[in-house]
């Protein structure tokens, strides 16, 4: 492929807007219009343009294009969306399978969105490609662009063609003044007072500043792959735990997807008291505002954890009060303060008595969770449990069952085996009443007393090895945003021509700031200057 | 230089592919269960409801298994109840054994369901829900059909699964005669 000569002899790479020596177009009819010159990418040649030959440079430039990069963004986007209008597969709440689901449930356009593959869509195949393909273009675009702005930027030289400098956006012409040297020099002086740095070759010079504001978007760039490769950390195993736990006071209960367990010595809530509230504030008659909710938890590890299942051989690890924002923590491991069931029936507390004499035979205690089988009153009577249903319901047809494995409505089968009754008297118990079994004339009758109470405690398990990585990201990404946002990279032209001085600036925002100095520093050198301004669409600015 | 940038071009290209194809494909593709078919099933130990004796899993070579996750508040666990205690009536002697594993269930409340369901077949406890963790257990039931050298041949998740389903299945795992 042959190079492009410029005028001034330099010889550019195919593609090249801007003679990369002298800044001149390349292209005859740029060459010879009066509008701004279009100063992108310094005027280098963007690689992808460059070459357009084999699959490879083809493949290159197809994701070198920012266009095509925006659309595969909005494609996902628009995707996304839609793959939450009706629960994905793995969410169906009914035991069916999904090309009978979709359609039965939400009718025809629930039939659409399963043929069209919504129903899975975040590992469908052209969900996983089109983010794959985003991902190649974020890292193509940046290397396409950067490496020759950068190689641009870096061999820019202070002397440019006459046509670049007059077709600037901001621009002068000034006849040469008297004692010109030394008034450079003063201009020079002013120039670095304001952190330019400046590069002067006899009668000319080249200020600039800011330059490595222009590197902003490709470190944003970069925080953004980095804040990517912490996302996907996640799904190395050991990387990321999200569970929970309930566990109720003076329990033990394996952490789930740990060799841990962990103890709740017991789960408090907090309300304020009057006094902590402030007086005359409407608050006085405030009740039950909490002030704290707090697990005294003991973290166990199992030293037996080979064989699943199998006898835990605890020792302690690690022993906290957890509460709001101040988790339990060991190692990479932590505990969340996260959901209470304060008060929840733990144990019914019976007395067995005699209906017809109303005596009181003896007490019992019934454990929700663990109930005996077998419950001995005195030495001759015995109260067997023979059914237990934790959360009692009728099925369809009429037979006892229980909704949950959770105790919210218990229901229990009791057979009284006494003297008087030898093959046992059978009845129905619930919370706060029983029911002998019907056309039998009972003899024993049960009281309630105040039942045992427990408070659960909800933990949040939490682990992420990936955090410090998705910070760091964070952290990068937003240090290439103000990189990008609060500095400007300014470059002032100022070239000696036979009796003409050729000004000329350049930024890639605010183009106002860089009049003022440009401006400011010639006042200060008591140069008379009057400085064209054009726009972006190459109109006049007043 | 042409031959370099073509080069330069395919390396760059190649290796953000292979990068965030491996990535992707961890983390939508790839199947990440616990339990996966044609695989050993995971060992592990419980006790038994009816006379607390140990059951280890790894000990059951040379028998298939039809180990089933169930609860008594499940209603199509209840439904496929007949049908697994009928299978195992019919293939315990020809070395098939079906194991029902509770999730986390008192001893009273499985015992009278046992009876009112009269089921014959061992029923394991998994008291601390280790086993339901382990197995990475969604909805239930869900049963793995293990052959005699304890790789899981067959999993059905959520039921009731039919007769014809369970004999269908358990035919795979029947050790050689």
């Amino acid at each position: 492929m042959n190079n492009v000569k410029c005028e001034c002899g330099h010889a550019n790479p195919v593609g090249t807007v801007l003679c990369e020596a002298c800044g001149n177009p390349l292209l005859e009819e740029i060459k010879q219009g009066d509008s701004p010159l279009d100063m992108r990418y310094e005027g280098a040649a963007r690689r992808s343009q460059t070459y357009n030959k084999s699959i490879i440079d083809k493949v290159w430039n197809f994701f070198s294009s920012v266009k095509i990069a925006v659309y595969m963004i909005v494609i996902v986007l628009v995707a996304s969306i839609v793959g939450t209008i009706f629960p994905q597969e793995v969410y169906i709440p009914v035991p069916k399978p999904a090309s009978i689901f979709y359609e039965e449930t939400y009718g025809f356009i629930g039939k659409i969105y399963y043929l069209l593959g919504f129903h899975n869509l975040f590992s469908s195949w052209w969900y996983v490609l089109l983010l794959l393909m985003i991902g190649i273009s974020l890292v193509v675009c940046s290397l396409d662009r950067m490496i020759p702005l950068y190689k641009a930027l870096k061999k820019q030289k202070v002397k440019h063609s006459i046509n670049f400098l007059t077709r600037q956006r901001l621009k002068a012409e000034v006849s040469v003044p008297a004692e010109w040297g030394s008034k450079l020099d003063q201009l020079q002086g002013f120039l670095k007072k304001r952190r330019y740095d400046v590069r002067r070759e006899g009668d000319s010079l080249l200020a600039e500043k800011g330059r490595f504001s222009r590197w902003g978007p490709y470190i944003n760039h970069i925080g953004l792959i980095i804040f990517l490769i912490g996302a996907l950390m996640r799904l190395v195993p050991g990387y990321y735990l999200d569970q929970y736990v309930w566990v109720k006071d003076g329990e033990t209960k394996k952490v789930p997807e740990t060799p841990y367990y962990v103890k709740s010595e017991g789960f408090t809530i907090d309300f304020y008291e009057k006094e902590d509230l402030p007086e005359g504030a409407g608050l006085d008659n405030l009740q039950g505002v909490i002030k704290q909710y707090q697990t005294k938890a003991v973290l166990y590890e199992n030293v037996n954890a080979g064989l699943p299942g199998s006898e835990p051989k605890l020792q302690e690890v690690a022993r906290h009060d957890i509460i709001v924002n101040h988790p339990l923590k060991y190692n990479d491991l932590q505990l969340f303060q996260s959901g209470q069931r304060p008060k929840a029936i733990a144990a019914l507390n019976m007395t067995l008595v005699n209906e017809k004499t109303g005596d009181k035979i003896g007490k019992f205690k019934i454990d929700l969770y663990n109930p005996q089988s077998e419950y001995k009153i005195n030495d001759t009577t015995t109260i067997k449990m023979l059914e237990y249903y934790p959360d009692f319901e009728f099925t369809k047809d009429k037979k006892p069952t229980t909704k949950s494995p959770n105790p919210d409505n218990p229901a229990f089968v009791l057979n009284v085996i006494s003297p008087q009754t030898p093959n046992g008297e059978k009845a129905w118990l619930f919370l706060g009443s029983y029911l002998p079994a019907p056309g039998t004339e009972n003899i024993f009758g049960y009281e309630f007393s105040m039942p045992d109470l427990t408070n659960i405690t909800g933990l949040m398990v939490r682990k992420d090895k990936s955090l410090p990585v998705i910070y760091f990201g964070c952290f990068i990404s937003m240090l290439g945003l103000v990189m990008g946002f609060y500095w400007q990279h300014r470059r002032i032209w100022i070239q000696t021509e036979r009796s003409l001085v050729y000004v000329a600036g350049h930024t890639n925002k605010n183009w106002f700031g860089l009049k003022n100095e440009v401006l400011d520093v010639f006042k200060k050198a008591s140069i008379p200057v009057s400085l064209v301004e054009h726009g972006k669409d190459g109109k006049k600015v007043d | 230089m042409n031959r370099s940038r073509t080069w330069m071009r395919l390396i760059i290209l190649g290796v953000i592919f292979v990068g965030i194809s491996v990535a992707l494909y961890n983390a939508f593709i790839k199947d990440t269960a616990a339990v996966q078919a044609n695989e050993l099933a995971p060992d592990f130990i419980l006790k038994t409801l009816e006379d607390n004796q140990e059951f280890q899993l790894s000990k059951q070579a040379g028998k298939g298994i039809v180990l089933n996750f169930w609860g008594t508040w499940c209603a199509p666990c209840r439904e496929e109840m007949p049908a697994l205690e009928k299978m195992h009536q019919e293939f315990k002697d020809k070395g098939v054994e079906v194991i029902g594993v509770n999730i986390g269930e008192s001893d009273v409340t499985v015992e009278s369901f046992r009876d009112t369901y009269h089921i014959s077949f061992p029923i394991l406890m998994d008291r601390k829900r280790e086993i339901t963790q382990l197995y990475e257990i969604g909805p239930i039931p869900t049963t793995y059909f293990i052959d005699s050298d304890g790789v899981v041949k067959k999993i059905v998740i959520g039921g009731p699964m039919a007769e014809k389903t369970i004999k269908e299945n358990i035919t795979q795992i029947l050790p050689q005669q």
